[in-house]
């Protein structure tokens, strides 16, 4: 049933599943997502081209957002080295994608997992034993440990310059395989995030996300019960770390280069941001939380130019003051049933 | 074999650049201590009052007279940060004002890049002059920023210890609620150590000026190594800071004689981890009952 198995299932935990199944989402949210959805799928068909891309990009960062706000939101730790999941995702695509001949594009996504995820039980291993801030300040400091890996490494990772490489086509192996158009990779980045949209909004209910949830609202307390929370909190860490890989995977297939730059703290600070603004434990919130942002990047530096970060700084500090559930929270629960 | 005259000569680069931490640092875990506000953006009010002291040393030509107007007027900054973005704040998820200070911090870097563009500045150092030690030429500027650190934490805790508001300082940090029965105003007691702090970060800048050029993207790499270093001595322990930040710069120095500055980082990021999983109180702290 659920993604993870918890060590043991017990009564209370199906007693919470059972309430979370019995309220069931509403049709109104399924008319609103597939709304949502098909409006995603025919963008490329209205838009011009630089906003098709723009599009893209959302769904990318918006991926990136939502495998951030499983810790955020859901479990309750601000994760400030998020950056060294979708990096490494980044990274371990282009691995992939410059070593094995022909390229191929479900084996840089299997590789850019993988590398997420076993960084991803590195961090967690070490980060989860300490909670609140020293967790943040863990997680900041890991990420920058990663950054500096990769920026001196040169032989390696390209260093400053980083990698550049092929886009890999897209196909079935042994079937077809045709080159991505660009309304193919907007297709193709759609359908990632909206299946991954899914699968994290299942385990976010499964008993699971209910354990998760409870760490969130008391620790002490969850622990009492029985839970063995740590164990918990890694596998949300590496959840998370995961999801994030994938949104390097396709941000890496999309662009076509790998950059020490996405390592910085600085992209680990834009998914925080993005959470802020649109609503934690929310998971679609922190999606409309990065197309927020990068409009209003895209706004502002047509009128403050490289200096668009002051405006934005300036509105995100007046948001965490003054609307600190962010644009999406007012629907907080109707999102999560 | 270690040539020795090169590890005396990283020991005393390690005291110097660990006296400057620590006068960053120990502003940041004042702020910690009094407020539960992790500031994020600590190293840009640094970065910031040594571009202030950049602007205020071209117009009046005087290195100590555009010390005294950076620290002045990013005491007078940090009260108004406080003031407005942080006292909302008070009694909320200590992670709220992370993310407050984080966007003051976005907020402050990009103001310093509009304002002072991307090419680093320099300012000329008061004392000029070297000294030999063993094979290098030391500048005796050096020295000078280590003793007008020292000075300045010095002065800092005689006011913390014996200054009247020194004590409701401390008192605040205590327990902010009796603190307030007793009369105490705590609210301003909040405004002023983020000043004290603001105002502590911007002297460090100056000093730390000269020896470098001074550029926006400076504040985030001390803001790291404040937070490593608030850390490992223990969060709002003021002696703790300071030991801890010579320590991890004699440690970040010395591995230096093997790898490249920049890799030297992760030794005191190792060290950082270290001291979380082994002793997460800190490591220059009695052990807690």
């Amino acid at each position: 049933m659920s993604t993870v198995t918890p060590p043991a299932v017990r009564a209370d935990e199906r007693a919470l599943e059972t309430r979370a199944q019995g309220t069931g989402p509403s049709t109104a949210y399924w008319t609103g997502f597939f709304i949502v959805v098909a409006l995603l799928a025919v963008s490329p068909f209205v838009l011009p081209e630089f906003w098709q891309r723009f599009m893209t990009e959302i769904l990318i960062w918006g991926l990136f957002a939502m495998s951030s706000d499983i810790l955020i939101g859901y479990t309750g730790m601000v994760s400030f080295g998020h950056s060294a999941f979708f990096g490494l995702g980044m990274y371990g695509a282009a691995a992939a994608l410059l070593m094995v001949r022909p390229p191929n594009l479900w084996l840089a996504m299997l590789v850019g997992l993988v590398a997420a995820a076993v960084i991803a039980m590195f961090v967690a291993f070490f980060s989860t034993r300490l909670r609140d801030i020293y967790f943040s300040i863990t997680t900041l400091v890991f990420s920058q440990i990663f950054y500096v890996i990769i920026f001196t490494w040169t032989e390696v990772t390209g260093g400053e310059n980083g990698l550049t490489f092929r886009q890999p086509p897209f196909g079935i192996p042994g079937v077809f395989t045709v080159p991505f158009t660009r309304n193919g990779i907007h297709w193709f980045v759609l359908a990632v995030v909206v299946v991954s949209y899914l699968v994290l909004r299942r385990v976010t209910q499964s008993p699971f996300g209910m354990v998760l949830q409870s760490i969130r609202e008391n620790e002490p307390r969850t622990r009492a019960i029985g839970y063995h929370v740590e164990r918990y909190k890694i596998v949300s860490v590496m959840l998370s770390g995961l999801f994030a890989g994938l949104a390097g995977v396709l941000y890496a297939i999309q662009n076509k280069f790998a950059a020490p730059d996405f390592v910085l703290f600085l992209i680990s600070g834009e998914a925080v941001i993005f959470n802020v603004m649109g609503g934690i434990g929310t998971l679609v919130g922190p999606v409309a939380g990065a197309a927020f942002f990068l409009l209003m990047k895209e706004v502002f530096s047509r009128v403050f130019y490289e200096y668009y970060l002051i405006p934005v700084g300036i509105i995100f500090t007046l948001m965490v003051i003054f609307v600190p559930q962010g644009l999406l929270g007012a629907w907080r629960r109707h999102l999560n049933r | 074999m270690i040539p020795f005259d090169q590890v005396l000569v990283q020991i005393v680069n390690g005291l110097v650049s660990g006296m400057i931490l620590a006068l960053v640092a120990s502003g940041l875990t004042l702020i910690f201590g009094i407020m539960d506000i992790v500031n994020f953006a600590h190293g840009d009010l640094f970065m910031l009052g040594a571009y202030v002291g950049t602007t205020a040393f071209i117009t009046t030509g005087n290195f100590w007279l555009a010390l005294l107007v950076s620290v002045l007027t990013m005491a007078v900054l940090g009260a108004v940060l406080q003031a407005t973005a942080l006292r909302p704040l008070l009694g909320r998820d200590p992670l709220t004002t992370i993310l407050a200070t984080f966007g003051l911090s976005l907020i402050i870097q990009n103001y310093a890049l509009w304002q002072y563009g991307p090419v680093p500045r320099k300012i000329l150092e008061p004392v000029g002059g070297h000294f030999k030690l063993f094979y290098i030429e030391y500048p005796w500027y050096r020295l000078v920023i280590a003793f007008m650190s020292a000075a300045i934490i010095g002065g800092l805790y005689l006011f913390m210890k014996y200054g009247k508001h020194g004590i409701w300082i401390r008192a605040t940090t205590q327990d902010r609620v009796m603190a307030e029965a007793m009369g105490i105003p705590v609210p301003w007691v909040h405004t002023v150590v983020f000043a004290i702090g603001a105002a502590m970060a911007a002297a460090a800048g100056v000093l730390f000026g000269p020896t470098v050029g001074v550029n926006h993207a400076m504040g985030f790499d001390f803001t790291l190594r404040a937070f490593v270093v608030v850390v490992v001595g223990g969060m709002g322990n003021l002696g703790g800071s300071i030991l801890a930040s010579i320590f991890i710069s004699l440690l970040e120095s010395l591995a230096t004689i093997w790898v490249s500055p920049a890799q030297a980082v992760i030794v005191s990021f190792v060290a950082l981890i270290l001291t979380l999983l082994v002793r997460p109180t800190g490591l220059f702290v009695p052990t807690p009952k």
